[in-house]
């Protein structure tokens, strides 16, 4: 009886102990908040080993693009603790760093020797930064990414086609280095009949409800001269956000919209993007890069069918891109915070972010992209390089929402509608930006 | 036998207790069984209605917690009366409102009408008829959207194989002049059983004598349409333009689904701009006074338009 009893108690400790080791194992658990796409599959795989190494498990909260500001900022304006960790996107860092949602990291860098000289200058400013240019760090560059755009290389390469165009343009039909030259292979190629189908020149960002119209404008606006505010002088917009050189900026996106875009394309950002070229609907494809991976694994378009540039120059031979990506940084509400930091440093190794690379992420370090065999490694890393050498992105401050809204009406309202001039849509843009940083106390 | 257990109830019910519920009156007791009612009411509706009326004279932003919140007085009342982007809003709304009642009152009527005559099948048809109101207004919106589609949308084929004009061009959703009409046909499409149900209703409950004294007096289909089938029904069509006017106010998933409020904000109605202030922009104090504004204009015309049902009731 008595050894009956002992047997019993001795199964019953050993269960409830297993049972409390897997809760605390699970309670350890760390959870990571980011978007749902690809680089966020990769980054699944790649922390199987974060796993393996320190015993903690990872969880992940990936929300789709349309749903992923909303749903994110909601629960960090809400102080909630489902994130330990989270890939937020890069205009969320002022008002992330002032409301008190992330974790300052400088202190962690300092004592783990991870040093921000480490990372491509642009995506430290970008994701890291606030205030800008000051070294306050929230967040570690995680996922580089910028506006870049990808071709059909087997239709530019068609003998006939190289023919007409140069009979037609008088240059060889090749990836265009100037906005003109890329209007003029849109031109060509829209409503043309290639292998028995109708094509179009060039799918572009015209997304109305989140910021996708915004990004694929400011992509050519940049180029052509457009600046935020006065760089003597903080919020002094007028003359800079509606310059003539912006107001032809502007123009010319319409004119690109109107003339060479796949039909009902109104509404288009990254997805619609990734269908009109993987369909064979378009011959050049604006996108963010974290798009390339797939496209060039795809066996429609990608191969030796793909190739990839750089934003063209503007008029003057200026030359900028959007830049996308993101840092990741620590929820201050999370209670987990000890944890999340042992993450940060591992994702910060060199060899872990040359197999984020490798897995189809874009690593931010400068030992992993500055690597002689880099360029070679994959058929768009060049492309990525120079692009990533050539950014400036959005607001990126508290009121970068409102901010936001205010250039997609704007912009939405004269490119896809038709409503007004480039110069109201800009000057309207002038008065909102003004209203809300009035209403910030900051002019 | 219920005396007698109403008997031992009373009797096993502890002195003190008994004593307790004897005091209450039957106006007590009413209140006891539905306080839980009214305090999850007060918890859930009438609370934040008033907190949103609070917080409409704020400057308060829900993603800045931390920030103090400053009075405002009527400033935000004041800034969205004089903001034409909202009057532009609310002449959309309006726009879509009047068609979509419209549509739907002629159309739900009109078969209403069709069904009462009990035709053979006529409950079959009935049934298919319902069927989009049937469904959620989420994959109505989807598979709209891919109908519009320009190049492989169903119904760009069909407008193209009646009028000659090449589908690419039948840009339902991307055209600025077509893209109101599309959500309009839409919503249309979906509500209109909803209003047909409401008037058969209205037709069924419509005696038959009526009709045979209006035989016997020789009076023609026409006349005893306008005289007797159209006054009779006008109460329930009443209700029916009432309910469909309140919801299509507030529309927001159909026109979010399709268009989004593009092309530029050729189809952004009061619902969408309010969603953008609101959990986009984070003007909580500014939406709230918005919401205010349309609350008191929804609230305002279904009174004028219930005392006016009321009217036409006891005619």
């Amino acid at each position: 009886m008595k050894s009956t009893l002992k047997l019993a108690l001795g199964l019953a400790s050993a269960i409830f102990a297993s049972t409390a080791v897997s809760n605390v194992a699970h309670a350890e658990d760390l959870t990571l908040c980011w978007a749902a796409w690809d680089p966020a599959n990769a980054l699944v795989e790649l922390s199987k080993d974060f796993t393996k190494e320190t015993g903690i498990g990872m969880k992940f909260e990936f929300v789709p693009w349309t749903n992923y500001a909303d749903r994110f900022l909601n629960e960090l304006n809400s102080h909630g603790k489902l994130c330990d960790l989270i890939i937020g996107d890069s205009q969320w860092i002022g008002g992330a760093a002032e409301n008190g949602h992330y974790v300052k990291l400088n202190d962690f860098f300092d004592k783990e020797k991870i040093s921000m000289d480490d990372f491509v200058p642009a995506t430290v400013v970008g994701y890291s930064e606030w205030p800008k240019n000051t070294p306050n760090y929230w967040a570690l560059p995680a996922m580089g990414d910028v506006v870049g755009w990808t071709y059909r290389k087997d239709w530019f390469s068609r003998p006939e086609l190289q023919k007409e165009f140069k009979e037609k343009y008088g240059w060889d039909l090749a990836p265009p280095t100037t906005f003109d030259q890329l209007k003029q292979i849109a031109e060509f190629f829209q409503k043309r009949q290639i292998d028995g189908k109708t094509v179009y020149g060039a799918s572009i960002y015209t997304e109305r409800g989140s910021e996708g119209i915004t990004m694929g404008a400011m992509d050519v606006l940049y180029s052509y001269g457009f600046q935020y505010e006065n760089p003597k002088k903080p919020y002094e917009m007028e003359g800079f956000v509606n310059s003539e050189k912006s107001v032809k900026g502007l123009e010319f996106y319409k004119s690109l919209y109107d003339c060479c875009t796949p039909p009902g394309a109104s509404n288009s950002y990254m997805g619609e993007g990734v269908d009109a070229f993987k369909s064979g609907q378009v011959a050049m494809h604006m996108n963010f890069a974290f798009t390339w991976p797939g496209l060039q694994k795809d066996e429609n378009v990608g191969g030796d069918k793909i190739g990839y540039f750089v934003n063209p120059k503007g008029p003057d031979g200026d030359q900028f891109a959007q830049l996308g990506g993101q840092g990741i940084s620590v929820v201050s509400y999370s209670d987990k915070q000890e944890s999340a930091l042992k993450y940060i440093k591992w994702f910060a190794n060199k060899d872990v972010q040359a197999k984020w690379w490798s897995l189809g992420g874009y690593s931010c370090l400068n030992s992993v992209v500055k690597d002689p065999k880099f360029p070679s490694s994959q058929p768009y890393a060049q492309a990525f390089l120079d692009s990533m050498a050539i950014v400036k992105d959005f607001w990126a401050e508290p009121s970068y929402a409102p901010l936001l809204q205010a250039s997609q009406k704007r912009f939405h309202d004269y490119v896809v509608a038709g409503q007004g001039s480039p110069k109201d849509a800009l000057n309207g843009l002038v008065k909102d930006w003004t209203q809300v940083f009035q209403d910030d106390g900051k002019m | 036998m219920l005396d007698r257990t109403a008997d031992n109830v009373a009797r096993a019910t502890p002195e003190p207790l008994a004593k307790k519920i004897r005091g209450i009156s039957d106006k007590g007791l009413a209140w006891l069984f539905i306080s839980p009612t009214i305090l999850l009411l007060l918890a859930i509706n009438i609370f934040p209605l008033f907190w949103a009326i609070y917080l409409s004279f704020t400057n308060f932003r829900a993603n800045r917690p931390n920030e103090a919140v400053k009075n405002l007085g009527l400033a935000n009342y004041q800034r969205i009366l004089g903001d034409q982007d909202i009057w532009i809003a609310m002449q959309t709304t309006a726009h879509f409102v009047f068609w979509t009642i419209l549509l739907q009152t002629v159309i739900g009527f009109t078969l209403a009408w069709l069904i009462d005559r009990k035709f053979r099948g006529h409950a079959f048809w009935t049934t298919i008829i319902l069927v989009p109101m049937m469904l959620s207004p989420a994959v109505v919106g989807n598979f709209w959207r891919f109908l519009y589609e320009p190049q492989i949308g169903l119904f760009s084929y069909v407008v193209s194989f009646v009028t000659g004009i090449p589908p690419t061009n039948v840009q339902m959703l991307s055209n600025v002049e077509l893209a109101p009409w599309a959500i309009i046909i839409v919503d249309t499409w979906m509500w209109t059983p909803y209003v047909m149900l409401i008037c058969l209703a209205g037709l069924r409950s419509i005696p038959e004598y009526i009709y045979e004294a209006a035989e016997v007096d020789r009076a023609s289909n026409w006349r005893q349409f306008w005289s007797i089938t159209l006054p009779m029904a006008l109460p329930f069509i009443m209700l029916a333009v009432l309910f469909r006017g309140i919801e299509n106010f507030k529309m927001f998933d159909m026109v979010n689904l399709l268009t989004g409020g593009g092309p530029g904000s050729t189809t952004e109605v009061a619902s969408i701009t309010l969603k953008r202030q609101a959990f986009e922009s984070w003007r909580t104090g500014y939406s709230s006074a918005f919401a205010i504004i349309l609350f008191v204009a929804v609230f305002g015309l279904a009174n004028i338009y219930v005392k006016a049902l009321n009217k036409v009731k006891q005619r």
